[in-house]
């Protein structure tokens, strides 16, 4: 250690700028800054949706397709999650092992009925004959849908992961980290479907 | 069973990627048998393959971008051998090969070149100009180098099994959908290209929080180097621009997998917006490459003329406005699409702005020179070399960004000079500049400054003698990627530039001999001080090679130029207290996360379901196994931070205080 | 080939090496010819036009630019005693704002040529001529183009002949991948897409032989992929139409689905007759786009498979 050692005293009318953030601020600032560039995957989705809306080929519009109800429900159910998703991180946050495993399992429950809706109304879409290789309308619709469904699943994946990390580990520090990682994860894909929402279903079938 | 995949698949008929791959296969084969006989696995393993050390990362990224040069600049000669026999006649490559090599070429160029190269010198160099111990996510940062280097291997199994590409290095469809390009080519292409762009976004999603978030005391934003701030900005556009690419890649992986529709002919598929999108990320990484080219200039420039960068301010406010821009250029990769006059002159006024800040930055590297005290090391040659040679790539640019020229140029030879002047005269001379800026901080001693310097002349007029015909050959209306030709005129042109690909190879050879003389005469070459240029920031405080943890004690810093500043300031009095610190433990999570990548691409390359599977469980459990370690960090004691402060510099092994 | 090109009648007057270079280049050319720095119609003069323009207001700065980076790395070498050593001069706000102005106004200046020149040479824009431009219809295929001329019911392969000094007015399209249509010595170039029309004026000044081709990679058969444009005068070209009218080959779409399969270097065709609207099929898509390579083992495509059919 030749001069680093020896650094300069900061100068006393410097301001303390810099310095290393504490890992909690870096890990959540890291993984805010993975959520923005999954926002903007989403954003490449979202666009080709856009371009490609009007692209049936002579096959089923949005409108002819979309049942508000059930998707309303599926709305309902992602909303409802990302709620008991909060209560888990509070739990968390007062190291109740009893609540955070209700609430977890309350945001699985709610997050596999949103993932089972989706995928019975994607798979009726398909028997229907109006399957992704349908028109390029359906596969824009089919990616994005299913863009952010498979985005949803490896989240139930990683809530089992983070329960049973819980059970083993307990609320140790590196693991409230990865918990609030968790929950600013859920967070942003209830976010993207509220868009998803409304750009597809409603504005598909006010179109 | 094995889905796609047969004995047909292995092209015995054409012996030469067969003899080219056996060749290779028995030098890897005869280097790990030389490692595993004379011991040195464990070492390699435990110190390098395992390493979460951002210098040894940076180090493999920067050994990979260097080795697959050679594999790119093969591509290269063989490109220039079939133009230049090609006149009225079939040459020795068929269509179908030398759109491969053309296709991979560029491929590898930018993807596993460019790419890997300036990342592996800021992930080298970012956390020590910094003054911190490492990136903010250090497994994360390993697992970013295995998927590059995953996608690297996958390009190269495409080598011998299968086939590559034969699109161009963007796959435009629909010629790279199914219908047209039914064979595995676009596929390998496509895997390799996702798996190391994820790769790259964690990465930047890394250098971002690491630049943002972890910094020395007192090192303010305006405190940053110049490298540090380009960095910065290069890694934001990475963070902004790879999920584009990432989300059109998909898309079409989709049209070939799934029977999707984005890009096809039927159904309502749109090729235009598969170009929007492509170049909506193209763009922004040209400047993801040359913007850390730009601040290893800027730190050349200033450390060989002893002076600070001239027009700091100026210079951070150039590179962010770059950093914007880029994003609102993209159209005038296509403006012979037919936009129309309102699209193609707004787009072509933004890309002329883009010249602006670059033109200030040339500027401010001039007035830098000016008033200085000039030592002709190879870095700074380097850095001269390319001021010359970018300036003229820039001028080349403005005039393909004027619509009206571009409809003359567009896809001729012209616009493949125009790239490969700013690609070559900037990147990869940035990269050489800081190959040889850094490389005594890496491993303790310089290198060879007189072969250096030899190589560098070689690689200088080696470029013109190759490039610039080329722009004389667009003006001769030569369209790119022609594997045969009728036009008499060419030829003499395009002999020409195959001498200068020679004049580049011995450029090559002279930097390899570069390397294995000053590992020889390493003794002699040897940086006792850490500081063997008279450095102005952090990285030259230290020893060379730095110690695991880059400090025992986080400096402080007090200005800009931190580092000068210290020497300048330096005064005796008592060393700064130690205190015991803990580093992140190595970790095979990298390694073998890339090893399911690799296993999970190869099988969705050749449809072998059941393998897919097993990658995807495989790539699941590191992580779990990896998230259930309850020994993530080693302590660093103040007994061994005494012991590495007293033991004289330059004898530390590499790795001996990890 | 009516007009062996000699590399005389350069328009560029500002770049004498320039000039030199290409004539050096265009002798001993026997065929015809693709410098693009020979324009033979008002499309492609106007542009090189541009791009002398350009290049020598951009020359203006990069030129002293170059020589002041030579001369002051040279100057400023450590060995010379006489340089002045200034390693606190950082800064200067008047220098800031020159080396924020010079490009800054350079680019204004060319940003005026950029808008203007858009609008001028737009390829859809029409050419200012008093003679009624001649409409032709450009499919490109695997690997050849075909040409449709609607007025005159006739369509021809990898040939296509116009009249000189009279405005051509193109439809282009593809039939299966993106290729582009270029003429270097007449100008602009433009892609063609399947499902979808683009459009360019072009015009050749004087009679000649102009080479034209692909200028986008689209496959195997690209550099195969050439036609001649043979401008010629407008009594010629009426001679030509009303001969190559009189044979018996049809252009129908059972014709058309033959042609578009992937085939390379063919040699130039005439049909005689030319379904009408098939170019507008080809673009709703009415007929399919066309195959790709066919299923099965890769075999090379057939040389020429004009007579298949």
């Amino acid at each position: 250690m030749s001069a680093a050692a020896a650094a300069a005293p900061s100068a006393p009318e410097a301001p303390p700028e810099g310095g290393v953030a504490p890992v909690r601020i870096v890990v959540a600032y890291g993984f805010w800054i993975f959520l923005v560039s999954d926002i903007i995957m989403f954003a490449g989705f979202f666009a080709a949706y856009a371009v490609l809306s009007g692209a049936t080929a002579g096959g089923p519009s949005g409108r002819q397709l979309f049942d508000l109800q059930t998707t309303a429900i599926e709305t309902g159910c992602l909303l409802l999650s990302s709620f008991t998703c909060g209560l888990a991180s509070i739990a968390a946050d007062v190291r109740n092992k009893l609540w955070f495993t209700v609430a977890m399992a309350a945001t699985f429950v709610l997050g596999s009925a949103f993932i089972g809706i989706e995928v019975n109304e994607l798979s009726q879409l398909i028997a229907r004959g109006a399957g992704p290789d349908r028109s390029a309308f359906l596969s824009s619709l089919f990616a994005l849908v299913g863009c952010h469904g498979l985005h949803v699943t490896i989240g139930l994946l990683w809530l089992l992961t983070m329960v049973a990390q819980v059970f083993a580990k307990g609320f140790r520090e590196d693991i409230m980290h990865r918990i609030l990682c968790f929950t600013l994860f859920w967070h942003a894909l209830d976010i993207i479907w509220v868009a998803l929402f409304t750009v597809v279903y409603l504005l598909g079938v006010a179109a | 069973m094995l889905g796609k995949l047969s004995w047909k698949a292995i092209p015995f008929d054409s012996p030469l990627p067969i003899y080219a791959s056996l060749v290779v296969g028995l030098v890897i084969v005869g280097v790990l048998g030389w490692v595993v006989v004379k011991g040195y696995f464990p070492y390699i393993w435990k110190e390098w393959i395992t390493s979460v050390d951002h210098k040894r990362v940076g180090v493999m990224y920067t050994l990979m971008a260097l080795v697959m040069l050679l594999r790119g600049f093969t591509d290269a000669i063989m490109m220039r051998a079939q133009q230049a026999i090609a006149l009225n006649a079939p040459g020795y490559l068929p269509p179908e090969h030398y759109n491969q090599v053309f296709s991979s070429h560029g491929t590898i160029m930018i993807f596993f070149v460019a790419m890997p190269f300036m990342i592996g010198l800021m992930n080298f160099v970012v956390p020590l100009q910094l003054g911190v111990r490492d990136v903010a996510f250090p497994t994360l940062n390993s697992v970013s180098f295995w998927l590059t280097a995953t996608g690297a291997l996958l390009v190269n199994i495409s080598l011998v099994i299968g086939e590559f590409a034969r699109t161009g290095w963007l796959p435009y469809p629909p010629l790279s959908e199914l219908a047209y390009s039914p064979g595995v080519g676009i596929d390998y292409y496509l895997w390799a290209l996702q798996i190391s762009g994820i790769g790259t976004l964690l990465s930047g999603i890394n250098l971002v929080t690491t630049i943002l978030k972890t910094r020395a005391p007192g090192m303010g934003l305006m405190r940053m180097p110049m490298f540090s701030w380009t960095a910065l900005a290069s890694n934001l556009l990475i963070v902004a621009a790879f999920p584009i690419l990432i989300a059109t890649l998909a898309m079409l992986l989709l049209d070939r997998y799934l029977g999707f529709h984005f890009f096809t002919n039927e159904a309502g598929g749109n090729v235009m917006m598969f170009m929007n999108l492509i170049w909506a990320w193209g763009h922004p990484e040209v400047y993801i490459l040359i913007l850390p080219a730009f601040g290893i200039f800027s730190e050349v420039v200033a450390t060989f003329s002893r002076k600070p960068l001239f027009g700091y301010r100026s210079m951070v406010l150039a590179t962010m406005v770059i950093c914007i821009i880029a994003f609102t250029v993209w159209l005038h990769h296509f403006f012979t699409m037919g936009a129309g006059a309102n699209v193609n002159a707004f787009f072509g006024i933004m890309t002329t702005i883009i010249a602006v800040p670059t033109g200030v930055k040339v500027f401010n590297w001039l007035f830098t020179m000016y008033g200085g005290r000039l030592r002709y090391d190879p870095p700074l040659l380097w850095a001269i070399g390319f001021i010359i040679t970018f300036v003229i790539g820039g001028m080349t640019g403005v005039l393909l960004a004027l619509p009206p020229v571009d409809f003359l140029l567009h896809n001729s030879l012209f616009l493949v000079a125009h790239f490969h002047n700013v690609i070559i005269g900037g990147v990869l001379f940035g990269g050489f500049a800081g190959y040889n800026y850094w490389f005594p901080k890496a491993f303790g001693f310089k290198l060879h400054p007189g072969l250096g310097k030899a190589a560098f002349w070689f690689w200088l007029v080696g470029f013109y003698v190759a490039f610039m015909p080329l722009y004389v050959l667009g003006f001769l209306g030569m369209t790119r990627r022609m594997q045969h030709y009728d036009v008499p005129a060419w030829r003499p042109w395009l002999v020409i530039a195959g001498a200068g690909a020679g004049l580049i190879a011995i450029g090559i050879a002279l930097m390899i001999a570069q390397l294995v003389v000053s590992i020889r005469r390493r003794e002699e070459l040897r940086d006792t001080t850490g500081d063997p240029w008279d450095g102005r920031t952090l990285e030259w405080a230290t020893t060379s090679p730095p110690p695991s943890y880059n400090f025992a004690v986080l400096p402080e810093v007090s200005g800009e130029d931190a580092y000068w500043t210290m020497k300048q300031h330096a005064r005796e009095g008592e060393p700064p207290k130690l205190t015991a610190f803990t580093m992140p433990s190595n970790t095979a999570t990298g390694i073998v996360c890339a090893f399911f990548a690799t296993v999970m691409g190869f099988a969705l390359i050749w449809h072998i379901w059941w393998m897919v599977i097993l990658g995807g469980l495989g790539a699941f459990a590191t992580f779990v196994v990896f998230a259930w370690r309850d020994h993530t960090e080693d302590e660093i004691s103040v007994e061994q931070l005494e012991r590495a402060a007293r033991a004289p510099q330059g004898t530390q092994l590499a790795g001996e205080v990890a | 080939m009516d007009q062996p090109h000699t590399g005389a009648r350069l328009t560029g007057r500002a770049f004498p090496l320039l000039r030199a270079l290409m004539a050096l280049a265009a002798v001993n050319l026997t065929g015809c010819s693709s410098v693009v720095l020979d324009p033979k119609g008002p499309v492609g003069a106007a542009e090189t036009t541009i791009l002398y323009n350009a290049l020598a207001i951009m020359l203006v700065i990069v030129v002293p630019t170059i020589v002041a980076t030579l001369v002051v790395a040279w100057w400023f070498r450590a060995s010379n005693k006489r340089a002045t050593y200034r390693p606190e001069w950082v800064f200067s706000g008047r220098i800031e704002l020159v080396v924020w102005s010079i490009p800054l106004m350079v680019i204004l200046l060319l940003s005026g040529v950029i808008w203007t020149g858009s609008h001028a040479l737009d390829p859809a824009q029409p050419l200012r001529s008093t003679a009624k431009p001649l409409e032709v219809e450009v499919v490109s295929l695997d690997w050849k183009w075909l040409f449709i001329y609607p007025a005159q019911g006739i369509a021809t392969v990898n040939d296509l002949v116009v009249p000189a000094g009279t405005p051509v007015h193109f439809r282009l399209t593809s039939a299966s991948v993106m290729s582009a249509f270029f003429v270097p010595q007449l100008g602009s170039m433009i892609y063609t897409m399947n499902g979808m029309a683009t459009q360019l004026n072009l015009m050749a000044d004087h009679p000649g032989t102009f080479d034209g081709r692909s200028s986008h990679y689209n496959g195997d058969g690209f550099s195969g992929m050439h036609f001649t444009l043979h401008a010629v005068t407008p009594e010629q070209f009426a001679g030509w139409a009303a001969s190559a009218g009189q044979g018996t080959t049809v252009l129908d779409a059972a014709a058309y689905r033959q042609l578009a399969r992937q085939s390379l270097d063919n040699k130039p065709f005439v049909y005689a007759r030319a379904a009408p609207g098939l170019f507008d099929d080809i673009v709703r898509q009415k007929l399919p786009p066309a195959p790709g390579p066919p299923p099965g083992p890769r075999t090379p495509p057939a040389e020429d498979n004009r007579h298949a059919g």
